[in-house]
């Protein structure tokens, strides 16, 4: 039977709990009284992932079959979604491979000579060979890498075309090929509700002028949150893009889901409850703890990001955007919803090893403070679990530490412009377009597998909200320097941050932790969790 | 008189390399000497008592042995270091008064020398390049400060020609007179290379030198963009107060000028990260031989490399030089300024110390010079001065009239 997401309020015999530390975990005994929130138990997986994703395809929503779409002659793009999903890289098949492996089958059949893939990278850095045959699997890439299976590039500009402009003013310019095929298909992971629906589109095949109209400082702030579409203006936004789009396009939308079995059997215990840990659980948390606290950053890294998650397909829905869309919601909330009542003074997370925007990579301080502010904040429907003028406390060593290839705009936002603001208003209106626009950062974008030269300012961006919400942030272990630099506070424990969130929130504060990975998203509803006085 | 002399000698030149010159006593070259003034070599010259006398990074270079052998042969020993001086007219000569207030421009050129006819370079207006100073009229010497006739400003007297003195304006006061020399270098560089409102300028180092060339950007030239790399914190704060629009420290220096300025960075193998583009025109202040490797690789093709901080020997790549058709200029002292000071109602020519003494009343550059030292204290004074970065501190100074154990005020 799977269990659902729970609260539980650490009482005097709580052992200590499992908490992600960058590339490492540690096992910390939170204050009695502090409510830990628990992810639901993975949902069983479908019994037969190949045979729903072709009754999906042949039985969409709203929408004629697929093969009813497709005949000799006709130009089909396909879109997957690119290295940022799902986190943690799944073990194969990826079910991006599946999928598409379903779909050219039926494109085969139907005569179809014209297909192209694109991996719909937006302004994220280009897969490498070996991550995109990861992603979609041996065949496919055999028989259409490199000249039919490619990265998009949002910086040429033969390959992009402007579609339009919404009734709110926003350029919609994207992937020329895709604008004019007589089919796109877009191949969806729906990780987290953020992602999917319109958003794969009008984000995924779109072009800076694009983006500029969504990822900016105003449509975050009022993004409440970044989890729940219908709260979302940044949704909304892609919402108005990707119906403009479909007004130009056809567009035939595939949404899979995932539970949230996350990591492998031999670091099984990261996805159990502490106090049902077996013997080894607890043999293998502490060996691994000490093990990667010792060992270089690099072979720390290296330890985790070989990890492979176990996914299994809970849910895969095809058809027409919105439809498809709703369904794959209802499914992934059955997966991740997790009632909590009552805000609290204070948060804490642990921050995991891998985010959207550093896997086989490193985790900057800046993707550090967009985990925290950025996703692990907007992990709630209805209200954050953290009051307003609340506390946020992280645990990650934050060193400033980068990698060159992937993230040179970032060391640049670090150096210079976090050097001088940390205002996201002020950042937005004297330094992004100097990071957009320069040469440098486009070389590398579209030659090289950087990120492209604006993406740095979208992850502050997607904190702003928080950082309106929030009284102060404190990393547990964090390099002072680097968060100082960030606007953060550093703490060598728990216990000092907690001292020091009670300048801010009073003494005896409440406290809620988010047990996460997996991932999971709270509904939050008013009242029932005023203080942490046991 | 009290004196510090300098008397340069092979094994005192091997050990200062070794353990650092700026300590003195035996088998060093320097030493704290009571010995007879230096005689008035003829008509003209006069007699000053140096209220305050700067210690250059050329000094320092000098008594540490780092200096190059090249101006070892232009000078003459026994000398008393000391070329950035304000002093008082110790007797009444033909043009000045028995206690004016004078600033000392050090250069020992055909006007100084007696020299007639004057050689080319100054019959040319630049006596800079005086070919005279290997030893005719004086002994060997380009400056006050490096010869053995006039002593120099790290003593109680000296000696100097009526052309060399320059009034000091009431409104300056004498931390800001001893820094109008090292002002005049700085000036000297910045119209000698004339930095236009597009060009983005890179300053590397932020010593006296590199600080005071920024200021000098900003009152002389008034350049599209100033980048400042400095190692320590104290000189980067100074650094932007000066007027640098972006300040790096070392590490970070290529990142920001290619941030600056736009360019592309290039890693390769065996070579250190270069930029292609890069600055309009660098000023490398420091005189290492890492920071004019650095200015080099930072300055774009067809741009200007300017040696304004005192070089020695050296070990360099010229390869992106000469891939990038730099032009490598010296900026070496003052004389005469045909470039007329951005927006200042000048006319050139004028003398840059004339150009450095109207800076300094905008400036105020005494405020880089820390409380003076006696003589007596030049050991902990020159420890200071050679690792001022670090501690916080940019100009130290004696003051050469005061009595041993006086309060530094």
């Amino acid at each position: 039977m799977n269990r659902p997401g729970t609260v539980v309020e650490v009482g005097r015999s709580t052992p200590p709990i499992l908490v992600h530390n960058g590339d490492s975990v540690v096992l910390q005994r939170f204050p009695p009284g502090t409510r830990v929130v628990y992810p639901p138990d993975p949902l069983p997986g479908l019994r037969d992932p190949d045979g729903a994703i072709r009754r999906a395809l042949l039985n969409p929503l709203d929408c004629e079959p697929l093969p009813a779409l497709l005949h000799p002659g006709m130009r089909l793009t396909i879109a997957v979604d690119d290295i940022s999903l799902p986190l943690p890289p799944m073990r194969w098949p990826d079910v991006r491979a599946r999928v598409l492996e379903a779909v050219l089958d039926l494109a085969a059949d139907a005569g179809v000579d014209d297909v192209e893939i694109l991996i719909a990278t937006s302004l994220h850095r280009r897969m490498t060979a070996a991550e995109v045959l990861h992603a979609v699997g041996r065949r496919v890439f055999d028989a259409f890498w490199p000249d039919r299976l490619r990265n998009f590039d949002a910086e040429d500009p033969a390959a992009l075309v402007e579609v339009g402009t919404t009734e709110q003013g926003e350029v919609v310019e994207v992937s020329r090929r895709a604008a004019t095929s007589d089919l796109l298909v877009y191949v969806n992971i729906t990780l987290v509700a953020m992602d999917g629906g319109h958003k794969s589109v009008a984000v995924g095949l779109a072009s800076y002028r694009s983006l500029r109209h969504h990822h900016n400082v105003h449509t975050l702030r009022h993004t409440r949150s970044l989890m729940d579409p219908p709260h979302s203006a940044l949704h909304h936004s892609c919402d108005r893009m990707g119906r403009l789009l479909e007004r130009h396009m056809k567009v035939f939308k595939i949404e899979t889901t995932l539970n949230n079995d996350t990591f492998p059997a031999a670091l099984g215990f990261l996805n159990r409850r502490e106090g049902e840990w077996t013997p080894r659980d607890h043999a293998v948390a502490r060996m691994v703890a000490s093990t990667t606290a010792m060992l270089p950053p690099a072979q720390a890294r290296a330890v985790f990001h070989r990890t492979r998650a176990p996914y299994a397909l809970t849910g895969v829905f095809a058809g027409a955007t919105e439809p498809v869309h709703a369904r794959a919601l209802e499914s992934l909330y059955r997966q991740q919803v997790v009632p909590v009542r009552g805000q609290s003074d204070v948060l804490t997370v642990g921050i995991p090893y891998v985010g959207p925007y550093n896997v086989n990579s490193i985790m900057n301080p800046v993707l550090v403070f967009c985990m925290g502010l950025g996703y692990f904040f907007n992990m709630y429907r209805g209200m954050p679990l953290v009051r307003r003028g609340g506390v946020l406390i992280l645990t990650h060593p934050c060193r400033a530490e980068f990698h060159p290839v992937h993230h040179p705009s970032y060391i640049d936002f670090y150096e210079q412009v976090l050097a001088e603001t940390r205002d996201p208003v002020r950042m937005e209106a004297e330094y992004e377009e100097r990071f957009a626009s320069d040469a440098w950062y486009r070389q590398l974008y579209r030659r090289s597998h950087a990120y492209h030269g604006v993406h740095p300012f979208y992850m502050w961006f997607w904190g702003a909200h928080a950082l309106e919400h929030l009284g102060d942030v404190v990393v547990v272990g964090g390099d002072r320097a680097a968060c100082r630099r960030l606007g953060f506070r550093s703490a060598s424990t728990l216990e000092d941050a907690l001292e020091m969130a009670s300048q801010t929130v009073g003494t005896h504060p409440s406290v809620t932790h988010l047990h996460c990975p997996p991932l999971f998203v709270c509904d939050v509803e008013p009242g029932g969790f005023e203080t942490g006085v046991p | 008189m009290r004196a510090l002399e300098c008397t340069p000698t092979l094994p005192g030149y091997a050990l200062s390399r070794l353990v650092g010159g700026t300590r003195g006593g035996p088998f060093t070259m320097l030493r704290l000497a009571h010995r007879a003034a230096p005689a008035l070599p003829g008509e003209g010259w006069v007699r000053l008592r140096p209220r305050l006398a700067g210690v250059c990074g050329s000094d320092v270079a000098a008594l540490t042995g780092h200096a190059s052998p090249y101006l070892g042969a232009l000078a003459s020993s026994p000398f008393v270091p000391g070329h950035e001086v304000v002093a008082t007219v110790a007797e009444a000569g033909e043009r000045w008064t028995e206690g004016a207030r004078v600033v000392v421009e050090p250069l020992l050129h055909c006007g100084v020398r007696g020299v007639v006819p004057p050689c080319p370079r100054c019959a040319a207006g630049e006596p800079q390049g005086c070919e005279s100073v290997a030893g005719e009229g004086l002994a060997p010497g380009l400056q006050t400060g490096y010869c053995a006739t006039t002593g120099g400003g790290w003593a109680t007297e000296l000696v100097a020609h009526q052309s060399q003195l320059h009034a000091v304006p009431a409104q300056l006061d004498d931390r800001d007179a001893v820094m109008v020399e090292p002002l005049a270098c700085a000036l000297h560089a910045v119209l000698r290379t004339r930095p236009g409102p597009d060009d983005r300028v890179l300053v590397v180092g932020a010593g006296t030198l590199g600080l005071l060339v920024i200021a000098a950007l900003r009152y002389a030239a008034r350049p599209g963009r100033v980048i400042a790399v400095a190692k320590h914190p104290e000189q980067r704060r100074l650094a932007a107060r000066l007027g640098a629009d972006a300040v790096a420290e070392p590490r970070t220096m290529l990142r920001t000028v290619r941030f600056e300025t736009g360019a592309r960075m290039v890693e390769g193998r065996a070579v250190d990260p270069f930029l292609l583009g890069g600055a309009d025109v660098s000023f490398e202040c420091s005189g290492s031989a890492t920071g004019l490797q650095d200015a080099i690789a930072c300055t774009r093709a067809g741009g200007t490399v300017v040696m304004a901080g005192m070089p020695g020997r050296a070990s360099l790549d010229l390869a992106p030089a000469w891939h990038r058709e730099l032009t490598l200029r010296g900026a070496y002292g003052y004389g005469v300024e045909t470039a007329s000071a951005a927006g200042r109602g000048v006319e050139p020519p004028r003398r840059t110390f004339d150009v450095a003494l109207e800076a300094a009343l905008a400036l105020r550059p005494g405020r880089l010079v820390e409380a003076p030292h006696s003589l007596e204290d030049y050991r902990e004074a020159l420890a200071r001065a050679a690792s001022a970065g670090s501690r916080g501190a940019v100009k130290v100074a004696f003051a050469p009239q005061r009595a041993p154990g006086g309060l530094r005020g």
